[in-house]
């Protein structure tokens, strides 16, 4: 969705998201983990100007006290010593000692991650092979080996955590410089002229920096799981000193009698790893871009509808396959109300196709999915008009009814048909399951059925087509398959949204005179949806123009591509080189669209238009009919002067 | 007639082969063969051709961000493959790239500012206040305001994104500019303003461009010479106007009557496939044969060298039955 597109002249606002704390804190979980952990943080730092009792003074004579007893609030152990003070103390070691052996292994392993990735080739396998070998062992094993080389003690045990850690690091910094490292912006700075050295750590090192730190922040709490480990296991802290994991290992040998010394820490590990863990999950979860792109929402089934009531329902149009009066969509992001829809009349007849054309941010592609309620809540919401689908009133529709419709009665055909065919099933699996979804066949009628369709659409030995996995065909006859999908069950509306967008042009010309031959084949309706007049003037039979979420111009094709009314569509049909007519200079729109968030009173395209007058700025321009079957969103429509096209 | 600023000789691009640890042949790819052009100093030669032509990969050759496994390309005269590996930085004084996707060739994470003095600092070596003096130029140079320097990329739209981008393949006043595909990601309206810009800068700069396109209005519309591309071989080359009034092959017809032009309806033959070859096992004869209308068995059998079909002056198709049209009207 790129519906916001800033003016020109208006300083460009800053995407009105909550930033990253506030994310952060919003998530519950999160904020308890940083609560907790700030607590521990900062009670661990000024243990030295606490009024705590020595941590390793013994006092044989009040060894094993219980918790609560005088003087001493948490007991004492086995040797008498304060435990309040030891694991204050401990704490203090224990947190030292993970972020020390976090920070060593991040750098290392983002280091190998980043030069692996980047160089690629026989670097990569030779350091990545290496990491592969210190992976093999178990990682337990591997730190007790280090620490039995290098002997007993914490600092040894931080040298083998953080050396156990950096396989973890390089994996991850690997992958995503891999991705980075063939991105365009890195070929571009190398003809900018940085040394590769240079790219590494000054374009690709920003980029990574994120999932660094989301990797730290999901390993601090395991490394100190781990030092406590060996220090239980005694190859950590050494006595007297106190650390979680040896006052753990303590406290097991007077279990039964004082179970208290064992507990104590047990429970400060356990809160600490906890409040880590949650912390870092929440870290993450801003972090990640695919997760900050809104995938923790969980969009609902159907896009969510509002309309106010007591609004008069407009009337139903008897003889139109859609009759969509007064949509409006709108998005809700943050505190701005992005208009994507605002006020859209469509009616489309039996076999008619009807083609939308306006550029990205129009609000073309957000009026085709609110039909089906394909706009995800949140942020979306439809909050007025009336969509009928032959006199059916789709918006107060049940659930299950949308269900039914959606790729029955009415069906979508998208851009980019990898992305909607499921790369793990056949293609005949796919269309079995369409058919199936809303048909009571069997297994061996379904296949005949699919056999069937994909010989309707044209695709050459469609026997053994059926068991071809979509990265087995090419592009166009991935696009057949999804269209063959949507005309499955019988569609009276066929809903395209850019369907050749992603085709080379001569694959382009076949499936636009697929689509044509289909809808007079199967009787169905199409709903168009592109940039390009060339495509709309090969297939449909009326035009509606799109600019900044409403319909600005609708007529029949030709009329309309010969004789524009309103001077956007002039203006948009002059912009595009015509073949055969090399020599015409560009008619370039001067300037942006508006933002969809922050629409001009009065006419939307008037800031651009070359006639726009006093009138045009001053109030909200109508729909007005033209001729027979035409009408124009505008106050000094171009009717009768003809361009120069 | 001047001497070509860029002469490609029986250029060739292989992607894989080689052998594995034990000796077995790995499949290899040939993205581009025995391609062979020139280009002349002040001109706009176009590339055309559909995904998986090798367009792509002949453009990142010419800028030296890939180098040919076969044949040579020269740069006024010199080994283009060698000054690249040499010192890598003086040929990016000369040839510039312009990417496609505006956004994605920005480095997210950097201002404008910063994106634009990389060149001048490691391509020029220009001082602080030489610096500030050029930025201002450039952006003036595309048409965007002094105080967009210190945003993010994000904060643009796609074609004030790619003028950032022309702006940065301009800072080393490079000679020739390779252009792939700079339009194709951006809005109709907006499309119009870039083509209309870079028709400016080339008069202005007296620069040079190769322009690789899908879209054969936009390459009709900037090119003084287009060669088609099918398959990794050049199908047809010739001047503009020639090739699109009265194409030589076979494939640059087909592409002329897809293309989708506003009031005419798409007329394509009904059988027509779409697919590509086998690019692993690639036909021995020409590889348009199975898709083309007049193809024989001498097509199956024999490569048609590049110009066995002649057109006037330095026009040339691989065809061996070219087309008989008597000439197109426009539109």
């Amino acid at each position: 969705m790129s519906a916001v597109t800033e003016p020109a002249a208006a300083p460009p606002k800053r995407a009105d998201r909550p930033d990253s704390i506030r994310l952060l804190l919003n998530n519950k979980m999160a904020a308890g983990g940083f609560i907790i952990l700030v607590l521990m943080v900062l009670v661990a730092l000024i243990a030295p100007l606490l009024p705590l009792a020595d941590p390793n003074a013994t006092a044989p004579a009040n060894r094993l006290l219980r918790p609560m007893s005088e003087g001493h609030l948490l007991g004492t152990d086995a040797l008498g010593r304060d435990i309040l003070s030891r694991i204050i103390w401990g704490l203090r070691v224990s947190l030292a000692v993970g972020i020390s052996a976090t920070l060593i292994s991040a750098f290392f392993g983002s280091l190998i991650g980043l030069t692996a990735g980047y160089v690629g080739g026989r670097t990569d396998t030779i350091m990545m092979r290496g990491i592969d070998m210190v992976m093999a062992f178990p990682y337990i094993l591997l730190a007790l080996a280090i620490v039995a080389v290098l002997g007993p003690g914490l600092i040894n045990a931080l040298y083998a955590i953080a050396i156990v850690n950096i396989p973890f690091f390089a994996r991850n910094i690997r992958g995503v410089t891999l991705g980075l490292s063939r991105r365009e912006f890195v070929d571009s700075a190398r003809m900018s002229g940085k040394s590769h050295t240079r790219i590494l750590f000054t374009e690709i090192l920003p980029n990574v920096m994120p999932v660094i730190v989301i990797t730290m922040s999901t390993t601090v709490g395991w490394m100190i799981l781990e030092t406590a480990g060996l220090s239980f296991l005694g190859l950590g802290a050494q006595p007297p000193q106190a650390d979680l994991g040896s006052m753990l290992g303590d406290g097991r040998r007077v279990l039964f009698n004082a179970p208290h010394v064992a507990i104590v820490p047990g429970i400060v590990i356990f809160l600490l790893v906890m409040s880590i863990n949650l912390f870092g999950d929440g870290v993450r979860d801003v972090l990640d871009p695919r997760l900050k792109s809104g995938a923790l929402t969980r969009p609902v089934a159907r896009t969510a509808v509002e309309r106010p009531p007591g609004e008069p329902m407009p009337a139903a149009d008897d003889n139109a396959v859609l009759d969509v009066k007064g949509l409006k969509t709108e998005f809700h992001l943050g505190r701005t109300v992005h208009k994507a829809v605002g006020g859209v009349d469509l009616k489309l007849g039996q076999t008619e196709c009807l083609g939308i054309v306006g550029e990205s941010g129009s609000g073309k592609s957000v009026t085709a999915m609110s039909i089906m309620g394909l706009v995800p809540t949140p942020p979306g919401r439809i909050t007025g008009g009336a969509i009928r689908l032959k006199g059916e009133d789709l918006l107060a529709a049940s659930d299950a009814r949308i269900r039914q419709l959606r790729g029955g009665a009415v069906s979508h055909v998208f851009q980019d048909p990898l992305a909607t065919l499921h790369p793990l099933f056949t293609v005949g699996h796919q269309i079995m399951e369409a058919v199936r979804t809303h048909q009571p066949v069997g297994h061996a009628e379904a296949r005949k059925k699919a056999r069937d369709l994909l010989e309707l659409v044209r695709i050459p030995n469609p026997e053994q087509r059926l068991d071809s996995y979509p990265h087995e065909l090419s592009g166009g006859m991935r696009q057949r398959v999804s269209i063959a999908m949507a005309l499955a069950n019988d569609a009276e509306l066929l809903i395209a949204d850019e369907p050749t967008t992603a085709l080379d042009v001569t694959v382009q010309a076949q499936i636009l005179v697929l689509m044509n031959k289909l809808r007079h084949e199967k009787q169905a309706s199409i709903l168009f949806i592109t940039h390009d007049f060339g495509v709309v003037s090969a297939l449909c039979d009326r035009i509606a123009v799109m600019y900044a979420g409403r319909i600005v111009e609708t007529g029949p094709t030709e009329q309309i591509l010969a004789d524009p009314a309103h001077p956007y569509t002039r203006k948009l049909i002059d912009c595009v080189p015509v073949l055969g007519e090399p020599e015409r200079r560009l008619d370039a729109i001067q300037g942006l669209p508006p933002s969809v968030a922050d629409l001009p009173s009065g006419c939307a395209f008037a800031p651009r238009c070359p006639r726009a007058q006093e009138p045009c700025l001053a109030g909200d321009v109508a729909l007005e009919p033209i001729a027979e079957g035409r009408a124009a969103r505008c106050l000094f429509p171009l009717a009768g002067e003809r361009g120069n096209a | 007639m001047t001497a070509p600023l860029i002469e490609m000789d029986n250029v060739e691009r292989v992607f894989g082969g080689g052998r594995t640890l034990f000796g077995r042949q790995l499949p290899a790819v040939h993205a581009v063969q025995q391609v062979s052009l020139g280009v002349r100093p002040g001109e706009t030669l176009g590339v055309v051709g559909e995904s998986g032509c090798g367009k792509s990969t002949l453009a990142r050759m010419v800028a030296g961000l890939d180098r040919p496994t076969g044949g040579v390309i020269r740069f006024k005269g010199e080994d283009l493959a060698a000054a690249a590996k040499n010192d890598f930085n003086a040929l990016a004084r000369q040839i510039q790239y312009v990417f496609q996707d505006p956004v994605s060739s920005l480095n997210p994470r950097k201002t404008i500012r910063a994106i634009l003095e990389a060149p001048l600092i490691h391509l020029l070596g220009l001082k602080r206040a030489a610096r500030r003096e050029r930025l201002a130029e450039l952006m003036d140079a595309v048409n965007l305001r002094a105080e967009f320097l210190d945003r993010y990329p994000h904060e643009f739209s796609g074609g004030q994104a790619q003028r950032i981008g022309i702006a940065r393949a301009l800072a080393a006043s490079p000679e020739l500019i390779v252009l792939d595909e700079p339009v194709s990601a951006l809005d109709v309206s907006v499309q119009a303003q870039v083509l209309n810009l870079l028709d400016d800068l080339k008069d202005r700069y007296g620069l040079t461009y190769v322009f690789i396109s899908h879209d054969l209005s936009v390459v009709e519309s900037v090119s003084d010479r287009v060669a088609v591309m099918y398959f990794g071989r050049i199908a047809e080359i010739g001047p503009a106007m020639e090739i699109f009034a009265r194409p030589l092959h076979h494939y640059t017809s087909l592409l002329l009557d897809s293309a989708p032009v506003p009031g005419k309806a798409v007329a394509v033959p009904e059988g027509e496939s779409g697919e590509l070859p086998d690019p692993y096992n690639p036909p021995p004869g020409c590889a348009f044969a199975a898709r083309c209308p007049a193809a024989d068995d001498t097509c199956r059998k024999e490569r048609p060298p590049i110009d066995v079909a002649r057109g006037t002056r330095d026009h040339f198709a691989a065809c061996f039955h070219p087309p008989q049209s008597a000439g197109r009207d426009g539109g």
